[in-house]
């Protein structure tokens, strides 16, 4: 027997509960990623010193593997006598992974305002902090937009890293309900179509969103 | 098989191409003779630039046969029958035709040397020894023999085309086309270009059919100048007559304009 | 940045192993985790080698292959980068033995981890030899060359210039990934990382080293890439010559 249909409908209620975690942990840790990751790069541009130990802070996380930090955070933040549950420790990891990406793509976006932008607010004798949120973030973040939306799906992706600590979602669902009935066929399975559809369906969504501001922009 | 002198080298048979719905080429008859230089001018979009390109197989075409040298190359011979060509058979007639482009098109990780030996010894098989001698003689005749080593973005544009002449004519092609070979060129560097055509026009037995927007070059090197207007020969003839009495009422304005520009 | 500074990185995070190491009780830990560390490389290199193979073959497929192949190669891609690395080595461990096909965790590792890459390489190759101006195709073809002979020489040649940094960004990705096949009972650099901490509960100084060594290791990568894109540059300036 290739395919149980009755033990597929047994635990699609189990799986949908599972995946309403992992979209949650993608949202929450992507809207966090999104603030840290504006913060860093703006970190990064300000000062010699912060800037640099912010950019050692980005290359290090980025050349490490996610995995080994979510670790790192689960096991450590306890001696600081910070005892967080699993779905916490994950997010914060996740956040700060993908913070730093974000933080490329920001820069990126940022230094894609023209200098020209930053000296016009100087001759009107506007603030630096008015000029950045008014008149430079507004000019930069359409155009990155699709990037941050790859971000996205990429993190999403990423989320059953979180099975590592035991994390409910998806894959450590999956697993679980394939250790317990000796059958990993139907939940691995039906995990890998779920990820591919919201996958591909998200792809979709990013390259229209790309379309229309691409349309706005020209205009 | 004496008989082949007699045959034009190129014969172009109702050949029709088209871009959509756009015409380029509308049913184009044409013969160039063994040894004969051809220079074919015209307004832009005139389909001047498609003859060399359909003639090279870079395009295909709508309809009609081209034949090159008393042979059918974009079709074959079968059970009397003309038929589309099988990529064999149009390789095996294409070998007899080289080709320079406008924006020169050498290969940027390859040296001059490089670029000159590359075809003669994947194509034609040749050792390296007699590739490189050939292609040293050939990097002598276009005067570049000193940067066989030269990378393409280490020479000047003249130069760089000069290259690219020796690379087509490493070859040894019985026909060679030039597309626009000069356009590329800041003005004081297609004197080069120019004169290495000039000596091979005069030492080799070539074929040679050129675009160009030299009209003193083509008065002066040419045999025959066609004029293309809308995809269609507007009037031909030889180049004194051409240019100094053209009959046509658009050649007499497309001239007009070119020389007000100079 | 460039090739100085990072050498000052990668020199930066060896002393700093070095000394942490030298420090307290820590040089215990070092066996284990240089063990484990040593797995990851032979799995991340074998997993890049395998990545470079199925990328080209996808990416030709896709462009020049008859139909089939073509929708092969198409499918793979969509596949392997709509699902994620960890679902597929789980996949691979825990479902294929349910067809009877049974497996060595580091062919498992391997084969799930190039894969995956390998999608997405197969987008950068597409773009490398797409990213190949017409008018060099176009030579080929008054050469007299074939396809296969223009690709090969001429056509690939130059999109893997092209194509040495992105690959540098997946090959940094692929030893990242590597860090999964903890969660297949491999005993790589994470793996041994966590059983020392459990044994131990040193979690700072050995998780620091951990990640200090993939530090040292994603900087050779970069640094090897930079060096092998200065070399393959060589005479060559992009931009011009076409």
């Amino acid at each position: 027997m290739i395919w149980n249909w009755e033990y597929t409908i047994e635990i699609l209620p189990v799986l949908a509960r599972a995946a309403i975690v992992t979209i949650e942990a993608t949202f929450l840790s992507f809207f966090i990623a999104l603030v840290l990751g504006l913060v860093l790069a703006v970190l990064r541009m300000s000062g010699p010193i912060v800037g640099w130990l912010a950019s050692a802070f980005v290359e290090l996380v980025r050349s490490t593997p996610l995995l080994i930090q979510i670790f790192f955070l689960f096991f450590v933040l306890p001696r600081f006598g910070i005892v967080l549950d699993a779905f916490t420790a994950g997010i914060i990891a996740l956040s700060i992974h993908y913070g730093c990406y974000c933080s490329e793509v920001y820069r990126a976006g940022l230094e894609a305002v023209p200098r020209g932008q930053w000296e016009a607010c100087t001759a009107l004798n506007v603030s630096s902090w008015h000029t950045f949120k008014n008149i430079i973030l507004p000019q930069a973040i359409p155009p990155i937009v699709p990037a941050l939306g790859n971000y996205l799906v990429a993190l999403f992706k990423d989320t059953p890293l979180l099975s590592a600590i035991a994390v409910l979602e998806l894959v450590q669902t999956a697993k679980n309900l394939g250790s317990e009935n000796f059958r990993y066929t139907e939940p691995m399975t039906i995990v890998g179509v779920a990820f591919l559809v919201l996958s591909l369906v998200s792809a979709v969504a990013i390259r229209w969103l790309e379309r229309r501001l691409n349309r706005r922009s020209v205009r | 098989m004496t008989e082949t002198v007699d045959r034009p080298m190129v014969r172009f048979e109702g050949v029709t191409k088209r871009y959509g719905s756009l015409t380029v080429l509308d049913s184009l008859n044409l013969d160039i003779g063994r040894g004969e230089k051809v220079a074919i001018i015209g307004p832009s979009g005139s389909g001047k630039t498609t003859v060399l390109r359909m003639l090279m197989t870079l395009e295909r075409i709508d309809g009609g046969v081209i034949w090159v040298d008393g042979e059918p190359m974009t079709h074959m011979q079968k059970n009397g029958k003309l038929v589309p060509a099988e990529a064999k058979h149009l390789r095996r007639v294409r070998s007899k035709i080289g080709m320079v482009f406008q924006h020169f098109n050498l290969f940027p990780h390859m040296t001059a040397l490089g670029n000159c030996i590359e075809a003669p010894m994947t194509v034609l098989g040749l050792p390296r020894r007699e590739a490189e001698e050939r292609a040293a003689d050939l990097l002598n005749l276009v005067g570049l023999g000193e940067k066989k080593g030269h990378y393409p973005a280490q020479l000047s544009g003249g130069q760089q085309q000069r290259v690219a002449i020796a690379r087509a004519l490493a070859m040894r092609p019985k026909i060679m086309l030039f597309d626009e070979v000069t356009s590329a060129l800041d003005p004081e560097l297609c004197g080069e270009v120019l004169q290495v055509i000039r000596k091979l026009g005069s030492e080799h037995d070539l074929t040679m059919l050129m675009v160009t927007h030299q009209m003193g070059f083509a008065k002066e090197f040419a045999d025959r100048v066609c004029f293309f207007y809308q995809g269609k020969i507007c009037e031909q003839g030889e180049p004194r007559e051409l240019f100094t009495a053209p009959k046509n009422e658009r050649t007499q304005q497309f001239l007009r304009a070119v020389l007000e520009a100079v | 940045m460039g090739i100085p500074s990072l050498a000052a990185m990668l020199a930066t995070a060896l002393i700093a192993i070095a000394v942490l190491a030298a420090s307290g009780d820590n040089a215990i830990f070092m066996p284990g985790l240089l063990e484990g560390a040593w797995l990851t490389v032979r799995i991340a290199v074998v997993g890049c080698g395998l990545a470079v193979i199925t990328a080209t073959a996808a990416a030709l497929c896709r462009l020049y292959g008859p139909a089939p192949l073509r929708w092969l190669a198409v499918t793979y891609v969509e596949f392997f980068r709509g699902t994620s690395a960890l679902v597929q080595l789980f996949w691979l461990f825990f479902v294929l033995p349910d067809f009877g096909i049974f497996m060595e965790p580091f062919t498992v590792a391997v084969l799930g981890l190039g894969l995956n890459v390998g999608a997405y390489g197969a987008e950068v190759v597409r773009g490398g030899i797409q990213g190949v101006q017409r008018g060099q195709w176009e030579a080929t073809t008054a050469l007299n060359m074939t396809r296969w002979q223009a690709l090969r020489r001429i056509i690939l040649p130059q999109a893997f210039v092209a194509m040495i940094p992105p690959w540098g960004n997946l090959f940094i990705e692929l030893l990242k990934s590597t860090a999964l096949v903890s969660l297949i009972t491999m005993s790589d650099l994470t793996f041994k990382a966590r059983t020392l901490n459990d044994f131990s509960m040193q979690t700072i100084p050995i998780f620091t080293l951990a990640l200090l060594m993939y530090l040292v290791l994603s900087l050779t990568i970069t640094i090897g890439m930079r060096w092998l894109e200065r070399k393959s540059l060589r005479g060559m300036v992009r931009g011009r010559g076409r």
